[in-house]
């Protein structure tokens, strides 16, 4: 008789980053077979930057606005529908891992294997944020030619302190909408894209949160978006500095902390409810 | 290197299960206050008609069902209570082969096991020597897991559970589906494992002679609950009811406890 290692009770960071890094390599690993899908949502998403931009383009062609104005609402636009599309990349890529996991049955393998799962949603998050990243720049690159905007006054530092922290708040928000999956897989999916579309009406993606009645503000302030937009657009649109933007940094570090452990506790007991009811087996 | 040699590999005690249909019209009791201890080093067989229980029992013992009521204890870590814990203790096959099917049994297996603590190189090392034992060649090994065969994804599921030298594997029809020639592969690789890694093994199956062949004790299942245990000639005898027991095999045992005759349950599981 050999012995057995007595096993841990709890993992050090070390081991905890390597965990959440299997997951990494395995969307990444993923990405790299789905390189056709990654081609079409690109290209939506070049088309739909382009798309909604223009419209700010045409107000300036009619004249409805002009000079500073004009460049200011291009700005405005391109960088709405540019966070719109990091942010619903993030979320997206979060719940779609959970809704694929149950989809081929692998979720039972996962959840059995001994991984904490702030390991393992981090793990993640972490190929969502880079994954989102890397998507939104070549959105980016392909769709500033089509405008001459003035970018002379943008502070990319604080618009990218602006990326980091808000990518924090993302990824609690994404774990909590991969939960529905978790819970119901036939339709978790589509009820995670109402969380995004709730958070696309009310963050001023588009229009200014002030455009929106009272109540609907006041909801806006729930939202991790509208700090992330407000702040991004001081920074590229007015130069504000990092100093000039603490207030919106601070608000995302705030909703940070509360989403992250708010989420992997949300996720586990929802975790606790499907084993309970025996929902882990395979759909699809 | 510490020693859990004095724990029971496997306890289980009163464990009951009921699951209650989506309105809560209809419940479904699907394993009742079922009992039994795998010892150390052996292969314990657990039969049962389809419906009987088996699946649930064993998603139950793989931490992905909770019980109503009972406790289960892999080396004395209760499930629950010590799931971390017992989760590295453990692993399994189910009858329904789950691969990521677009990534390669290669990418696959490098998942599972970095999952479970295991560094790159040696996944991959140890993933190719299982597989090759297997009989899963170099190119299907490298291959999309979608363009295999059902037979060969299941060598992949067996690959994936014995790639984290688990100390106790739960096997869920681990050959269903496979051909002659590699059911007997994965019969001979569970021996292996058994007699050189000491590892204890839980074993479903509908096969009667794969479980008389591989399995110390065997334990029958019917609605939920187990009505014989023992050694395939202790449940010979239990049913001889004076025959000759070597006149008796198991298909006669399953189809004395269960009321089906294995057929009538291949059927009904095609059926299904």
């Amino acid at each position: 008789m050999t012995g057995i290692r007595v096993p841990a009770r709890r993992f050090g960071a070390r081991q905890q980053i390597n965990l959440g890094w299997a997951f990494v390599e395995r969307q990444t690993n993923l990405w790299k077979r789905h390189w056709a899908w990654e081609v079409v949502w690109l290209v939506y998403g070049v088309v739909n930057t382009l798309a909604i931009t223009f419209i700010a383009k045409q107000l300036t062609t009619e004249g409805v606005v002009s000079g500073q104005r004009a460049n200011d609402l291009i700005l405005f636009l391109l960088i709405g529908t540019l966070v719109w599309a990091y942010l619903s990349a993030v979320l997206d890529d979060i719940s779609l891992v959970i809704t694929w996991e149950r989809w081929e049955g692998t979720i039972e393998h996962t959840l059995m294997a001994p991984v904490p799962r702030v390991a393992q949603l981090i793990g993640t998050a972490v190929f969502g944020v880079m994954h989102a990243l890397m998507r939104t720049s070549l959105i980016m690159l392909f769709a500033l030619p089509f405008f001459s905007v003035d970018l002379s006054h943008a502070n990319w530092l604080s618009a990218a302190a602006l990326v980091a922290m808000g990518s924090l708040s993302l990824v609690g928000l994404g774990i909590l909408t991969g939960v529905l999956p978790l819970l119901y897989p036939e339709r978790g999916e589509q009820m995670s894209f109402m969380a995004q579309a709730a958070v696309l009406l009310v963050s001023g993606v588009y229009y200014s949160v002030e455009t929106l009645p009272g109540w609907l503000q006041a909801v806006s302030r729930l939202s991790p978006a509208t700090y992330l937009l407000r702040g991004i657009r001081h920074a590229l649109i007015d130069g504000a500095t990092v100093g000039n933007e603490m207030r919106d940094l601070v608000c995302l570090a705030a909703f940070a902390v509360i989403l992250i452990p708010l989420s992997i506790a949300v996720f586990s007991a929802a975790e606790r409810w499907a084993k309970r009811t025996g929902r882990l087996k395979r759909h699809g | 290197m510490f020693q859990l040699a004095n724990k029971d590999p496997l306890v289980v005690r009163g464990v009951t299960k009921t699951f209650t249909s989506k309105r809560g019209r209809r419940q479904v009791h699907a394993v009742r206050d079922v009992s039994f201890t795998v010892s150390r080093g052996s292969i314990f067989g657990l039969i049962g008609a389809n419906g009987s229980g088996k699946s649930t029992l064993i998603r139950m013992l793989s931490t992905l069902v909770l019980a109503d009521a009972g406790r289960v204890e892999v080396f004395g870590y209760d499930i629950e209570r010590d799931s971390m814990e017992a989760r590295q203790l453990i692993n399994r096959v189910s009858a329904d082969p789950s691969f990521f099917r677009q990534m390669s049994a290669l990418e696959n297996l490098l998942f599972f096991g970095r999952v479970y603590g295991l560094a790159g190189n040696d996944v991959r090392a140890r993933a190719e020597s299982i597989l090759d034992r297997l009989g899963l060649g170099r190119a299907h090994q490298r291959a999309m897991v979608k363009e295999l065969s059902r037979g060969q994804q299941q060598k992949i599921a067996v690959a994936r559970a014995f790639l984290t030298s688990p100390v106790l594997m739960l096997l869920d029809e681990p050959t269903t589906g496979l051909d002659p020639r590699s059911k007997h592969d994965v019969q001979e690789f569970i021996r292996e494992v058994q007699r050189d890694h000491d590892a204890t093994i839980l074993l479903t199956t509908h096969d009667m002679d794969e479980a008389e062949a591989l399995c110390d004790r065997i334990s029958f299942l019917v609605g939920g609950s187990i009505v014989a245990e023992g050694t395939s000639l202790e449940l010979r005898r239990s049913v001889a009811n004076g025959r000759d027991v070597e006149d008796i095999d198991m298909e006669d045992v399953f189809m004395a406890l269960t009321g089906k005759s294995v057929e009538d349950d291949e059927e009904e599981d095609a059926f299904a």
